[in-house]
């Protein structure tokens, strides 16, 4: 940059036009991108907005509609109103007959690259999980990425199991296995060349069901009595 | 930084402008800048066109600006205007692409965010558009974007179909192809670029030759 030098000690130019300059450059730098960012606000909202829709009717198979749930702190229902976001957020979802189909429940972890957001679904009746689905991602594309892709993994989540002992517990922790090991049924089938992420996956939903499961299962419990016995339920309490 | 003939020799015409972007001085090929996108980006032939597209949308913007302010910019702050510029038109983008679709934003990642440094941009902003006129700014713009688009598809092609069976997620082989992971992962970027560098090399020795 010798050139530059000269050409500075040739023509020295003001202070105030280099600051002039930036300034100038500064406001139409910012009113561009606030000028985008506005245009383009309602419609990333809508998409994020639809592509979790979509990946709660995925999750649940057979859901018509869905609710969305937030946990107060004793661990118990309550239903969101229009715009409060609480910490943690499970959607249910109903299908046509108005039955509950199951609940969708978000979970993260780290993956190969980086955190990996999942969905997945939970049937209480039979007490299984019935649905996966990658949410955010950024596994190698070609072999990480297979955790969303390879149908032969994502069959795994058809009827996980992750059923409760007496104690309320869950009784087998969900891990993953080496490919074509699978075994039980609570064991997730893993994928050769995705082996850390498939792992991940493993790892991401055995930490989420072991806290979540118990305490949705006894909501839908309680959801349950109070629907078909209100007056048992007074007496229980 | 210094392969730009055309603005140290005679004057050139419109149409030279568009097309030395395309071949002669393709900026992959024949400059090689923008390496990290190049490389990085090129796994698959969508990603690859996607990124080339993003990148020549930003380079177009930019030129524009940097061009139209070329006489407002004083000397010693040059380089911060133009990085300033750029970086203005990649959040552009960045919003653009989350608008466009949730699927290409998850591929893309952090690669739009790293074309504010693609020193492609910085080059052709230093080197182009802050000594010539918006019009010819724009058609230098159009020919480096669409050159280096051609190039990231060229690899991301070759990388897709060895690596993955597929080309635009359609898949070529048979069931029974046995995939080269490797030319998905880094390593098969630095593969491809070298094959597709000692082909092109090899032609234009020839030329010279002839």
């Amino acid at each position: 940059m010798k050139e530059a030098a000269d050409i500075e000690m040739k023509k020295p130019s003001g202070n105030t036009k280099m600051l002039r300059a930036m300034l100038v450059i500064g406001i139409i730098s910012a009113l561009l991108i606030v000028l985008a960012f506005e245009l383009t606000l309602p419609r990333v909202q809508k998409l994020k907005a639809e592509a979790l829709e979509k990946a709660i009717f995925k999750v649940l198979p057979g859901t018509v509609s869905t609710q969305a749930f937030g946990i107060n702190t004793k661990g118990e229902f309550i239903e969101i109103e229009n715009n409060d976001k609480p910490a943690s957020t499970y959607y249910a979802g109903y299908n046509e007959n108005e039955k509950l189909v199951g609940y969708a429940v978000e979970a993260a972890g780290q993956g190969y690259a980086d955190i990996i957001r999942v969905l997945y679904g939970y049937n209480p009746n039979e007490q299984i999980l019935i649905g996966f689905q990658v949410l955010e991602s950024k596994e190698t594309p070609g072999l990480g990425d297979k955790i969303e892709k390879e149908q032969r993994f994502l069959d795994n989540f058809k009827a996980l199991d992750v059923s409760l002992s007496n104690e309320g517990q869950l009784k087998n922790k969900v891990v993953t296995v080496k490919q074509g090991k699978k075994q039980k049924p609570w064991e997730i089938d893993g994928i050769t060349g995705a082996t850390i992420s498939s792992r991940a996956i493993g790892n991401i939903i055995g930490t989420s069901t072991m806290e979540v499961i118990p305490m949705l299962f006894n909501n839908h419990k309680m959801m349950d009595d109070t629907k078909s016995n209100q007056k048992q339920m007074d007496i229980h309490e | 930084m210094s392969n730009d003939h055309t603005s140290s020799k005679q004057k050139a015409t419109s149409t030279d402008e568009f097309i030395k972007g395309l071949w002669r001085d393709n900026p992959v090929f024949v400059q090689v800048l923008g390496m990290c996108p190049v490389l990085a980006v090129s796994n698959t032939a969508e990603n690859a066109l996607a990124m080339g597209l993003a990148t020549a949308f930003v380079l177009l913007m930019s030129n524009i600006l940097v061009s139209l302010l070329r006489n407002f910019i004083p000397k010693q702050v040059r380089i911060a205007s133009y990085i300033l510029i750029i970086a203005t038109f990649v959040t552009v983008t960045d919003y653009a692409i989350q608008a466009i679709s949730v699927e290409l934003y998850k591929s893309l990642g952090a690669f739009i965010s790293l074309i504010v440094v693609n020193c492609l941009i910085l080059s052709r902003a230093e080197a182009f558009a802050s000594k010539n006129t918006v019009w010819k700014s724009i058609l230098d713009a159009l020919g480096m974007g669409i050159g280096f688009t051609f190039a990231l598809f060229c690899l991301g092609a070759v990388r897709e179909i060895l690596g993955n069976g597929s080309i635009f997620d359609f898949a070529l082989f048979p069931e029974g192809f046995q995939n080269w992971i490797v030319m998905i992962l880094p390593a098969g970027g630095f593969f491809t670029l070298a094959a597709w560098l000692l082909i092109i090399n090899v032609f234009q020795t020839r030329k010279i030759k002839s």
